[in-house]
């Protein structure tokens, strides 16, 4: 693991949002009352489809736009009236923004110019930014000489060279080919622990959010949908949304008959309890916590199905099953044909589904016609 | 087909240039009456230096030329970053209204000028008919062309440039200096030279809004004109034609760049 998982309490809050809200044009609602605390030298994500709202929630940060409601404090300063260039905040933008008619050299020292810093210290400062992201060689350079992982390199010197108490990152890696991304994912993730620098980052891609994250937020519609460790929103969903946004998930609607046992289309079920009987409940468990097997096991949650399809993804096959109650995924490792247990199912197969209890994530929403759902 | 549309080609470029093309030669002729080419000489070009009013004329052009076009481009820079930044009511009519001096006939525009500057001196005494009123002329279309050439360019301006420079600490004055000025500038020259060869050449509006002592070099042309041409005004004409192609090749070398 590269860095170990961190918990927010007894830290400092960097950014406070309290009931944010912004509309455009009077009518699109672009946050609906966003509250949010992020602390200091966390690397905090915001993950969402586009048009969830997240751009403009660092866009409000970054003092681009102003908020119809709420507020928004920063190093525990309040941030109303406060315009971007007096912000202790830097952006990384989008498609990085650089100064076409400046040096690679000149555009990092932008920001310390405009603090009217000495030319001496300003050289000091962009040679120690410069060997941070490691460009050196390309000072005299200009942006459209460079390469797109040169250019992001220099987007976030041109940053980080402030020292801001807070460096907001908008999708800085969308415009970048695959490999490039993992590269840069790594040296962000690099940086990010050396300068302790707290990062609040908008991204769409939610394995980049769970490979870099400290603590990831869920938006959809202009709202929160669940804040917490990449583990906690992967392994113990909330919403059926972040459920189905974060990696793939099996959705289950079920009722309670029992604190630990519910009815669902695949049959009843066994949970691990806590349930309220005759409320309706969403089960959701991930594909690679789904077991199968040839021959029955003496295991509850048995669902009997027949090998749909087959996908074969290099390191796991994936099975599209037929179970009574529609479809069910589940994933298996693509392991060494010697080990034991192992076991490989053809088309049309009939295959032992077993849905472990404690795999089993109860979500507790009200439930609309979520689509791919098996309903009762 | 491509023969008969070469030709074509040729003969359009031919009606366009061939006139201009006789008056550059006939100021290099030495004959002085008639079109007939009996060798070359400079002697118009000298006697046009030494004519008694034509230092005046030419200093007239040049100050109309050279303050209308300081005017013009300041407002008309000002005007494209106002409709590029801001929303506001009214955006789209002002847009569309930039047009009007480009489309609107310079006749028309020429007299409703002298009817307003007249109107004025009527009720202030002010805006008697003089080098400032054909500057203030000049200024009218001259914001509109300046205006279009910018937005041109600022059409290609990244709006995060702004934000990243308001991100890095730059206030509104320095976020202009230092990153949209820059950037727009060869859009900001192209309009400037633009503005500055039209007020170069203007004939009608300058017409109407001159008065006396305040000749200008293509009122002199029509003057005297009217009362034969002479080689001496085929030699300035070739002077102006000069000076606007020269301006003209330079705007669009500026425009050019990235």
């Amino acid at each position: 693991m590269l860095k170990p998982p961190k918990r927010p309490e007894n830290r400092t809050a960097v950014v406070e949002l309290e009931g944010v809200r912004k509309v455009f044009d009077g009518e699109t609602v672009a946050l609906d009352g966003v509250s949010l605390t992020v602390y200091e030298g966390e690397f905090f994500s915001l993950l969402g489809p586009s048009g969830c709202g997240k751009t403009t929630l660092l866009r409000i940060l970054g003092g681009f736009e102003v908020p119809d409601a709420g507020h928004v404090r920063i190093a525990g300063q309040d941030m109303k009236n406060v315009p971007p260039f007096r912000r202790p905040v830097n952006t990384v933008f989008q498609n990085y923004a650089l100064f076409p008619h400046m040096t690679v050299f000149d555009n990092i020292a932008f920001g310390l110019r405009m603090r009217r810093l000495p030319a001496e210290t300003v050289r000091k400062k962009v040679a120690w930014a410069i060997e941070l992201v490691q460009i050196q060689g390309l000072e005299r350079r200009r942006p459209h000489e460079l390469s797109g992982g040169q250019k992001q390199r220099v987007a976030l010197a041109r940053a980080l060279v402030n020292e801001p108490k807070v460096l907001l990152l908008d999708e800085p890696l969308g415009a970048l080919d695959l490999k490039l991304r993992k590269q840069l994912q790594i040296e962000l993730m690099r940086l990010q622990m050396e300068l302790k620098i707290t990062f609040v980052y908008v991204t769409h891609d939610q394995e980049e959010a769970l490979v870099m994250s400290d603590r990831i937020a869920v938006m959809r519609s202009g709202r929160l949908e669940q804040v917490g460790l990449p583990e906690e929103l992967y392994e113990r969903p909330k919403t059926a949304f972040v459920a189905r946004f974060l990696g793939r998930s099996n959705l289950i609607e079920a009722r309670a008959t029992a604190p630990d046992r519910v009815e669902t289309p695949h049959g009843p079920l066994r949970v691990r309890g806590g349930l309220v009987p005759g409320r309706r409940y969403l089960l959701s468990i991930r594909p690679e916590k789904v077991r199968l097997a040839r021959t029955p096991w003496n295991r509850p949650n048995a669902v009997i199905a027949r090998v749909h399809d087959i996908v074969y993804t290099g390191a796991e096959n994936q099975y599209i099953l037929e179970a009574p109650g529609g479809e069910l995924v589940a994933y298996t490792l693509n392991a060494d044909i010697s080990e034991p247990g192992y076991e490989e199912y053809d088309y049309g197969e009939k295959v032992y589904v077993y849905l472990p209890p404690e795999n089993l994530v109860v979500i507790d929403e009200p439930i609309g016609n979520e689509p791919g759902t098996a309903t009762l | 087909m491509g023969r008969l549309l070469k030709l074509h080609t040729y003969l359009v470029l031919a009606f366009l240039y061939l006139p201009i093309a006789v008056i550059v030669a006939l100021s290099f002729n030495q004959s002085r009456f008639g079109v007939r080419w009996t060798g070359f000489t400079w002697q118009w070009y000298v006697r046009l230096f030494h004519h008694h009013r034509i230092a005046v004329y030419a200093e007239n052009t040049l100050i109309v030329a050279v303050v209308s076009t300081l005017i013009a481009t300041v407002l008309g820079t000002l005007l494209a970053l106002g409709l590029y930044r801001y929303r506001f009511r009214l955006k789209s009519a002002l847009k569309f209204l930039i047009y009007v001096p480009v489309v609107i006939p310079d006749i028309v525009m020429g007299v409703a000028l002298l009817l307003f500057f007249a109107w004025v001196r009527v009720h202030t005494g002010w805006l008697r008919l003089s080098l400032v009123t054909i500057i203030l002329g000049h200024v009218t279309f001259q914001v509109a062309y300046v205006a279009l050439v910018v937005r041109s360019r600022l059409a290609g301006l990244d709006p995060a440039l702004e934000e990243a420079a308001a991100d890095l600490g730059a206030g509104g004055y320095a976020t202009f200096r230092y990153v949209t000025l820059p950037l727009i500038l060869p859009g900001v020259l192209a309009g400037a030279l633009l503005a500055f060869t039209l007020s170069l050449d203007d004939f009608v509006i300058t017409f109407f809004t001159a008065g006396p002592g305040s000749t200008t070099l293509p009122l002199y042309i029509f003057s005297s004109v009217k009362r034969g041409v002479t080689p001496e005004i085929h030699a300035l004409s070739t002077i102006l034609i000069a000076v606007t192609t020269v301006g003209l090749l330079l705007g669009r070398a500026l425009l050019r760049r990235r």
